[in-house]
């Protein structure tokens, strides 16, 4: 238990997918005009990651992993698939986001009236794949830990995105220099606040 | 198009070329392909490396998707696209783990994370689908190379300031700033070579090329 919460602030705060890794940062910098968009794009985020990254672990440890094939039978034993993960991974998500929509669609037409735009988008945000990829490379040893890892990136994205766009509305009555006004700045405040997160460093519960 | 035949470097053909270079450079005007841009830039040899990895990708996505689009159904495109970019990203990964270990190490997901890279599927769905095989390649090429170019110019400032050498691809490290500097009093500042410093890197050389060039400035 400890371990898990753990896995969570490390994933929220210091492994943060914006300000350590920059993973998603296209749809960041497009989508943070406001609040409410960047607010309804990142539950869409939180919501597939902590889908597709405990799928993909399935996936990676019962069809792709050196070895991972062995419940077939003796004959597969040594078989290693690893270098299919890219394109089986990205599969994985782009299928489940499609299927995240027709859910969603059909159970909960208010969610899906508000998130419903941002879903196909979020098939090639980097985060998606990026959060499979480091949970393959980290090797967590059971799918609690990879779900509380998929669903802690994608609360900690929420967190950047939502506050880098209550920066942004902010800035507007600002007087910034002209050549500096837009993308500019918005690529030095995100320094600035990845700087603001980088004092959770070496929390450890 | 016309049905004479054109120069293989007509001036239209050049100029594919050369516009991702400066006026429209993926990065800092189109806002592409950041993602796995910044995260490798610690070091001047991984981003070297990386923007060779991205220009083969994207030379041969947007050749393969051109030979192909007329008969990619539209509907499909995007998982098609995707598994092209897949299926290279994957070849890209295999040589670098048999020929470039430290470095396939050093950018650990970021070459699996070429494949969403934007601005591949950005100039996949925005030219290469409409235009034949030989611009296809061009615009792939300067693309890719505009992106390599903030790559490197991030890198070799990082890596300079950060720890006085530089890294190059086959070289090794070389020490840039001479030992007379740092009896001066001179210090690295090991703060560039954090994650924070790359976004303000970029957000500065976005901010001498649009006062350079005014066109760019953005009014809103």
């Amino acid at each position: 238990m400890e371990n898990l919460l753990n896995i969570f602030v490390k994933s929220i705060f210091i492994e943060n997918m914006i300000f350590a890794y920059f993973l998603g940062m296209c749809s960041y910098l497009a989508v943070s005009k406001t609040v409410k968009t960047s607010f309804g794009l990142g539950v869409a985020v939180v919501f597939v990651l902590a889908i597709t990254v405990p799928a993909n672990y399935l996936l990676e440890n019962y069809v792709l992993k050196e070895g991972a094939l062995s419940w077939l039978g003796e004959g597969f034993e040594d078989i290693n698939l690893s270098f299919l993960s890219f394109i089986m991974f990205i599969a994985v998500i782009a299928s489940m986001v499609q299927l995240v929509e027709m859910v969603v669609e059909k159970f909960a037409p208010a969610l899906y009236t508000s998130l419903g735009i941002f879903l196909p988008l979020i098939a090639v945000n980097c985060a998606i794949l990026g959060g499979s990829l480091f949970m393959q490379e980290r090797d967590y040893a059971n799918i609690g830990e990879a779900a509380v890892f998929g669903f802690g990136s994608g609360i900690g994205w929420l967190l950047a995105i939502v506050g880098i766009a209550a920066i942004r509305e902010k800035i507007k009555y600002s007087d910034v220099p002209a050549p500096l006004r837009g993308l500019g700045i918005t690529f030095i405040i995100t320094g600035l606040m990845g700087i603001a997160f980088m004092s959770f460093m070496g929390i450890q519960l | 198009m016309s049905s004479e035949k054109e120069p293989l470097f007509s001036s239209k053909n050049l100029k594919l070329l050369t516009t991702p270079l400066g006026a429209q450079n993926p990065i800092t005007v189109q806002v592409l392909g950041i993602c796995s841009a910044l995260a490798v830039t610690a070091k001047l040899e991984p981003s070297i490396v990386m923007s060779l990895s991205v220009v083969f990708v994207l030379v041969f996505s947007n050749l393969i998707v051109s030979l192909l689009r007329n008969t990619i159904p539209s509907r499909i495109r995007i998982i098609v696209q995707l598994t092209i970019v897949a299926s290279l990203v994957i070849l890209v990964d295999q040589i670098l783990k048999a020929f470039a270990y430290e470095v396939s190490k050093q950018l650990s997901v970021f070459v699996g994370l070429i494949i969403t890279n934007c601005i591949i599927m950005g100039r996949l769905e925005a030219f290469a689908l409409g235009n034949k095989p030989w611009p296809a390649v061009l615009d792939g090429f300067g693309n890719a190379a505009g992106y390599g170019l903030i790559l490197v110019i991030v890198g070799f400032v990082r890596e300079l300031f950060g720890t006085g050498n530089l890294t190059f691809p086959g070289i090794g490290e070389v020490q840039i700033v001479p030992d007379i500097v740092y009896e001066w009093g001179y210090v690295d500042n090991g703060l560039m070579i954090l994650p924070p410093m790359a976004l303000i890197t970029v957000g500065i050389i976005i901010w001498v090329q649009r006062s350079k060039n005014k066109d760019l400035v953005d009014i809103s």
